[in-house]
């Protein structure tokens, strides 16, 4: 069994349970522009362990908060926060989309998260991202002239302090490891690393060579665009000798749901939009965001019904292995969230999981 | 409706010149429409190096923020080596890709000669279109001949630039009319 077959068993993922369900949080901290008012940043750190315990709860497999520096974002510190969550839950996988690893060092990102795994009895993962948002190269101290070499550089070595206990390393950006220890070690044999890709192939392709699960991140468009991102992915990690069919695909993106499409869309809208507009100074055209009700797009807005047959659809299409659902953007509120994860977890969870479960006998 | 008026020389008075006029006359037409004239030469931006534009700051954060809260942009270049200038081009640079939608923009032109009536249209539309604007069609196009002194001397240039001025703020106000009563049809 190769090294990337074991990467399908690490995640626990088995086909006979079909698709794994995962919520996620970029850790956004953003007004509410129905209600105009915004929690508290203490209240919305505890606002990201309470959507871990309800997903743990309602079903789902696996709860991740992004790292972000910048206004209107609570979860700088993301590593800290899923302490606690792993603190908090009992069974639910957890994990980071994304750590920016082009802005830290691979060594204290690798204790943090193999501290996460021993706190959670092995339940950590982590997904490496390069930042979509640029502003923290110059808060953090780096060159974003270094953005591709930072992250190219950092992820080579922390795949390998998550391989060795010991390592011996140079590069240039970090000082020189002389067979260093880096500890403590994981609970699980080793941590779970995927890389997030932004939805164009050029990065997906990296992920592909580098034979490393990927994480693709979908804001808007049709299921068809993203379809040339998974190809490309798989035909990368072909070229490079490894088996596609072991190599974990997860997608991720906006989940709503409510009695009607008409109703998604109306409750939603304003979040995306006036969040957009603060977190990148553009907001949603109506006109794209109302597009999202169509079965071909990719946003996961509509009926429950709808939604299942949206999920089913991209399934049929990317053959992935994980959906993580983004619920909670733009200033949400939470008893909102809550309500989603409760019909998530009652209605769309056990339908799509019916449906993406490979039988048995299919499997021989 | 906001509109602001890009002068986008960083040499030379005569692009300033046209476009010192061209707001005054939008001003005159519209006087509750509210016109920044921004002049290139005047500011201190620096090149544009991948960022939000939200992320810049001194002049640089300043003239983005305002050509993205603006409805309408008038566009005032010069034309050098049959090309618009670098001070320009590094404006839409350090714009978001679809920084124009929902915006209507409109271009002048100053040039020392005549040959160069098409490179608004050959070097600049592709660029608005791209980036979304609702182009008004019509452009002005001033040679050095028009201009003495930081005066235009040419009446036809004068009305010209009279008739761009209403056409931009005709067509802003039209365009976001239609793009209200579109929104309001998605009902969300």
């Amino acid at each position: 069994m190769s090294d990337a077959m074991n990467m399908m068993d690490k995640l626990s993922i088995d086909p006979s349970e079909g698709l794994q369900f995962g919520v996620y949080s970029l850790g956004d901290h953003l007004p509410d522009p129905v209600a105009g008012t915004r929690v508290s940043d203490e209240e919305r750190i505890r606002e990201f362990i309470g959507y871990a315990e309800a997903a743990e709860d309602a079903g789902f497999d696996f709860f991740s908060l992004g790292e972000s520096h910048q206004e209107y974002f609570a979860s700088q510190a993301h590593a800290v926060i899923l302490g606690a969550i792993a603190q908090a839950t009992k069974s639910i996988r957890i994990g980071s989309t994304s750590t920016i690893l082009s802005t830290s060092d691979p060594v204290r990102v690798f204790e943090n998260f193999a501290t996460i795994d021993l706190i959670s009895g092995g339940r950590a993962e982590l997904v490496a991202g390069r930042a979509s948002r640029v502003g923290l190269f110059e808060l953090l101290g780096y060159d974003l002239r270094d953005y591709e070499e930072l992250f190219e550089e950092k992820f080579d070595l922390l795949q390998k302090i998550n391989q060795d206990r010991h390592i011996t390393w140079s590069g240039q950006f970090r000082a020189p490891l002389n067979n260093a220890e880096v500890l403590p070690r994981p609970a699980q044999e080793s941590l779970p690393i995927w890389r997030a890709v932004g939805g164009a192939p050029a990065s997906a392709i990296k992920a592909g060579l580098a034979g490393v699960p990927m994480v693709m991140a979908h804001l808007g468009g049709t299921t068809s665009v993203f379809k040339t991102t998974v190809d490309a992915y798989r035909q990368a990690a072909r070229h490079q000798g490894y088996d596609p069919a072991t190599l974990p695909v997860a997608t991720a993106g906006f989940l709503y749901t409510a009695p009607t499409s008409q109703d998604a869309l109306k409750e939603l809208y304003p979040h995306v939009n006036d969040g957009m507009k603060r977190v990148n100074g553009q907001g949603m055209p109506k006109q794209l965001f109302a597009q999202s009700a169509d079965p071909a797009s990719i946003v996961n807005v509509g009926s429950p019904q709808q939604v299942i047959e949206k999920i089913l659809h991209q399934h049929e299409v990317f053959g992935h292995q994980r959906y993580l659902a983004q619920i909670d953007f733009g200033g949400m509120p939470y008893d909102k969230v809550m309500k989603q994860i409760e019909t998530i977890g009652s209605e769309i969870i056990p339908a799509v999981k019916k449906y993406t479960a490979t039988k048995t006998e299919e499997l021989n | 409706m906001k509109v602001v008026a890009l002068s986008s020389s960083n040499v030379g008075t005569k692009t300033r010149t046209v476009m010192e006029y061209i707001t005054q006359s939008v001003m005159k037409q519209e006087p509750e429409v509210e016109i920044e004239l921004i002049d290139l030469a005047e500011v201190d931006m620096v090149f544009s190096d991948g960022r939000n534009y939200t992320e810049y700051t001194g002049d640089t954060g300043r003239i983005t923020r305002a050509l993205m809260e603006a409805d309408a942009i008038i566009i005032g270049t010069p034309i050098f080596q049959a090309s618009i200038p670098a001070t320009l081009k590094n404006v839409f640079d350090l714009l978001p890709v679809n920084a124009f939608r929902d915006k209507v923009v409109s271009m002048v032109a100053t040039a020392g000669s005549a040959k160069h009536y098409l490179i608004p249209q050959q070097h600049l539309q592709p660029i608005l279109s791209y980036m979304k604007a609702q182009v008004v069609q019509p452009y002005a196009f001033v040679e050095e001949k028009d201009l003495h002194r930081n005066q235009i001397v040419n009446d036809d240039v004068i009305q010209r630039l009279d008739r761009l001025a209403e056409d931009t703020i005709v067509l802003t106000r039209t365009y976001s009319e239609i793009r209200e009563a579109a929104d309001a049809a998605y009902g969300f």
